[in-house]
């Protein structure tokens, strides 16, 4: 760990994620993800890494598959409209089974949108996005160090399930500077190591025979049977990964809770202050941060609906898509009501703390 | 203790240099700090604006709709933000572009010429630096070495005659916060 | 026993899966057998596109990549710049390299990717069962062009190497045909001399092969072959356009 320095989120999670190994980006500018792509320009070069300025996202997240098929660590990111653009690949990544990391700082849609902050992408990277069955890990960050540490993690959760990976994040998380303190950089043993982890299944170089291997980077199963087992196994690691990593935040959530909100990311911030101004004033409320947003953590949100706690609260910077998700954990025990703000606007604590008191 | 500051002005008058300096000299002291800037079509023209929190505790919400401080280096960012500024705040004007001004009496007000100052060092450019002046004499929020510090490591080798001319626009800015 | 001919190496023993009288087979042979003469199938990996040719991942027996319907460049891309110390092959048709994958083909030329792309062009869609392609000719019949395609309505052919040509970095590009055993020779040598190239990195290669689809034609091979040769080769015309090695100065 080295000293503390201020940062933007889009530069610390790609400073985080040079560190993490990844030595192969790929990626066309879009606003707000562009000091991303531009400190990636800036950096690889010096760090021996190979930066494309792609054609478009298409080309990008076709780069990244073919390199995600080399074994190696690659990235791209964009942003909500980009990420649509994106997401042919990212199914086909996810049906040949390949590790590889994409950062969504989302911004307000649908369509065009607005180059504001939003979450109005949860849907898109929770529940599949492209054509197929599949999933993609989604990482939430609510802070600038939380979205520069889940660099390491989403590839090591890659490397570690050869999935794609989504860090989710949104144009405040991106924009905003915050304190953030860096990992130490991977070394050459790493970089050995990480090779042989991916030696068995990814393309490489080859010896004459007897010892010839002709590796396939494919989704394609003509044959309904092999299709079949290949799509059972991928549900298999799909459930693997919902028993293993799950991941949330608890704040102030205690025995004296009269309500439990739900919220990710940037909202979930806001909802911190309004619970910490309500607390001053004698009313406990309790706050479940989904980090892994797939997979959901539904148990914890169960975990927390003690006796006391009459309502579930869920703010989204969107029209509500996480509501599903909470009333699946919540299993029609206790109403669950939504709040939200869209097209790019952020809610304020102190419109939060007066839904929290309406609702009580 | 926790402050919220919005700094803001036309875009190249370094409203958002402003929450930069004092969130980072902040950071070295060991705050909790959050730099949140407005960004897209607002930073040609319009108000370019930056939401600074500095807080001895970590920082929830980093969005200030309610500033303690509101640094205003033009007229339309007092026309903005003025009217949100806390009961008992402070309003730090650039007199200078602020020709209107703002009518308030349960807020502080300290009006100064900042183009003028920075005319007077020497550098038009350094009238943001008259502000974070300001604002540490006033309010304690950093301290001064923190920020001459920063400001050396930053500046020394690049352009030594800006590094100074930075420097004498916070002492100056020291000055009138400290009278005021 | 002599052998004088055998499968090359660098083909899998998997039988194509191609139409009787299809030129893919030919194509294929020529690229593994410059594989093979080359020493290259140890350090090579390709790259397969969505078409008749799906299953080259099958037939090559180096590593492969199975690409989405034309960003067989794209993917070229990320392999090669991840695995610079090897050499990497496209091998595409004609809807997935001149329609739906035109951005990656002009681009990754334009970078001048150490690629080379095999670029297969028979004037119609094969798997999809005989739609008009970017290459159809004015007039041709397809399944999407009942009445012969309109170039007024719908535009001409796009003469891939001549769009090539017009970009800075491409190092070699050439269109050869597989229409008879004198022009499949030529044709050797033209794949032999853009893997030579790619071999040492040269720069980006380009290779178009004029070639037939009896089955989706309606015809048979020989009549296709004919056809071919009176209605393609005068609009897409067989020839060198760029040989860096030959400009001077290299």
């Amino acid at each position: 760990m080295g000293e503390k320095v201020l940062m933007k989120g889009n530069e610390a999670v790609a400073e985080a994620a040079i560190r993490a190994g990844c030595r192969l980006y790929f990626a066309y500018p879009i606003t707000p993800q562009s000091e991303l792509i531009e400190y990636m320009a800036k950096m690889m070069p010096k760090v021996d890494g190979t930066f494309v300025q792609a054609e478009s996202e298409l080309a990008a997240i076709n780069m990244v598959y073919g390199a995600a098929g080399c074994g190696k660590r690659v990235m791209t990111s964009s942003s909500s409209p980009g990420i649509s653009l994106k997401q042919e690949g990212i199914s086909y990544i996810a049906g040949a089974n390949l590790p590889a990391v994409i950062v969504n700082v989302q911004r307000g849609g649908p369509g065009l949108g607005d180059i504001q902050p939003a979450q109005g992408d949860y849907f898109q990277a929770t529940k599949g996005g492209g054509h197929g069955d599949y999933r993609v890990i989604t990482l939430a960050p609510s802070s600038v160090q939380e979205f520069a540490d889940m660099a390491s993690l989403a590839f090591d959760l890659a490397d570690k399930y050869r999935n794609p990976v989504y860090i989710l994040s949104d144009g405040l998380l991106g924009q905003m500077m915050e304190p953030v303190e860096f990992k130490d950089a991977k070394t050459e043993k790493d970089f050995e190591e990480l090779d042989k982890q991916h030696f068995a299944w990814c393309m490489h170089s080859n010896q004459d025979e007897p010892n010839h291997h002709h590796h396939e980077i494919n989704s394609l199963e003509i044959d309904p049977k092999v299709l079949e087992k290949h799509v059972e196994k991928l549900g298999e690691k799909y459930n693997e990964i919902e028993k293993n990593e799950k991941r949330w935040e608890e704040y102030n959530i205690n025995e004296e809770n009269q309500m439990v909100c739900v919220s990710f990311g940037t909202a979930s911030r806001v909802v911190k202050s309004a619970i910490d101004t309500l607390q001053e004033a004698g009313i406990s409320v309790g706050l479940i941060r989904p980090i892994t947003v797939w997979p959901y953590p539904s148990e914890a949100i169960q975990k927390a609906l003690n006796d006391k706690v009459k309502k579930v609260m869920v703010f989204e910077l969107n029209l509500g898509q996480m509501v599903e998700d909470v009333k699946i954990a919540v299993n029609g025990k206790l109403p669950v009501e939504f709040f939200g703000k869209v097209g790019g606007i952020v809610f304020t604590p102190e419109e939060v703390q007066e839904k929290i008191k309406e609702n009580l | 203790m926790k402050t919220e500051l919005i700094c803001s002005g036309f875009g190249g008058q370094g409203a958002l240099t402003i929450g930069k300096f004092l969130a980072k000299a902040a950071m070295k002291e060991g705050k909790h700090v959050s730099w949140l800037p407005s960004y897209g079509p607002e930073m040609r023209g319009g108000t370019a604006n930056v939401s600074t929190v500095i807080s001895e505790k970590p920082i929830a919400a980093p969005i200030v709709s309610f500033p303690d401080i509101l640094v205003a280096l033009n007229q339309p960012s007092i026309d903005k933000f003025g009217p949100k500024i806390k009961k008992g705040g402070l309003l730090i004007a650039n007199k200078d572009m602020c020709p209107k001004g703002l009518n308030r009496e349960d807020i502080e007000i300290i009006y100064a010429p900042m183009n003028q100052i920075a005319q007077e060092i020497g550098d038009a450019k350094v009238l943001n630096m008259v502000a974070i002046g300001i604002v540490i004499g006033k309010k304690r929020l950093v301290k001064y070495d923190t920020l001459e510090e920063d400001l050396k490591d930053f500046l020394k080798q690049k352009n030594p005659d800006l590094l100074q001319a930075n420097l004498k626009a916070i002492q100056k800015g020291i000055e009138i916060g400290e009278q005021n | 026993m002599e052998v004088i001919a055998t499968r090359p190496k660098s083909l899998t023993n998997v039988p194509f899966t191609y139409c009787p009288g299809c030129l893919h087979g030919v194509a294929h042979r020529l690229i593994a057998e410059a594989m093979d003469e080359l020493d290259m199938r140890n350090n090579m990996m390709g790259v397969a596109p969505v078409g008749c040719s799906v299953f080259a991942y099958e037939f090559f027996d180096c590593d492969m990549a199975e690409a989405a319907h034309g960003r067989a460049p794209a993917v070229a891309t990320g392999m090669k710049r991840a695995r610079p110390d090897m050499h990497v092959f496209t091998y595409q048709g004609d809807g997935d390299l001149a329609a739906i994958g035109t951005a990656e083909i002009i681009h990754a030329a334009n970078r001048g990717e150490n690629i080379s792309v095999f670029f297969i062009n028979n004037a119609i869609y094969g798997m999809t069962g005989g739609q008009m392609a970017p290459t159809t000719l004015p007039g041709m019949k397809t399944t999407t062009s009942p009445y012969g395609r309109d170039e007024n309505d719908i535009g001409y052919p796009i003469r891939m190497c001549e769009l090539i040509d017009t970009l800075v970095s491409p190092y070699f590009i050439e269109r050869v045909s597989l229409l008879s055993p004198q022009d499949i020779n030529k044709a050797k040598r033209a794949v032999k001399k853009a893997m030579q190239y790619n071999k040492e990195d040269r720069g980006f290669t380009f290779i178009e092969f004029i070639s037939t689809c009896p089955t989706n034609w309606g015809v048979d091979p020989l009549k296709a072959r004919d056809w071919a040769k009176e209605n393609m080769l005068p609009f897409f015309k067989v020839g060198n356009f760029r040989d860096k090695a030959n400009a001077g100065g290299e």
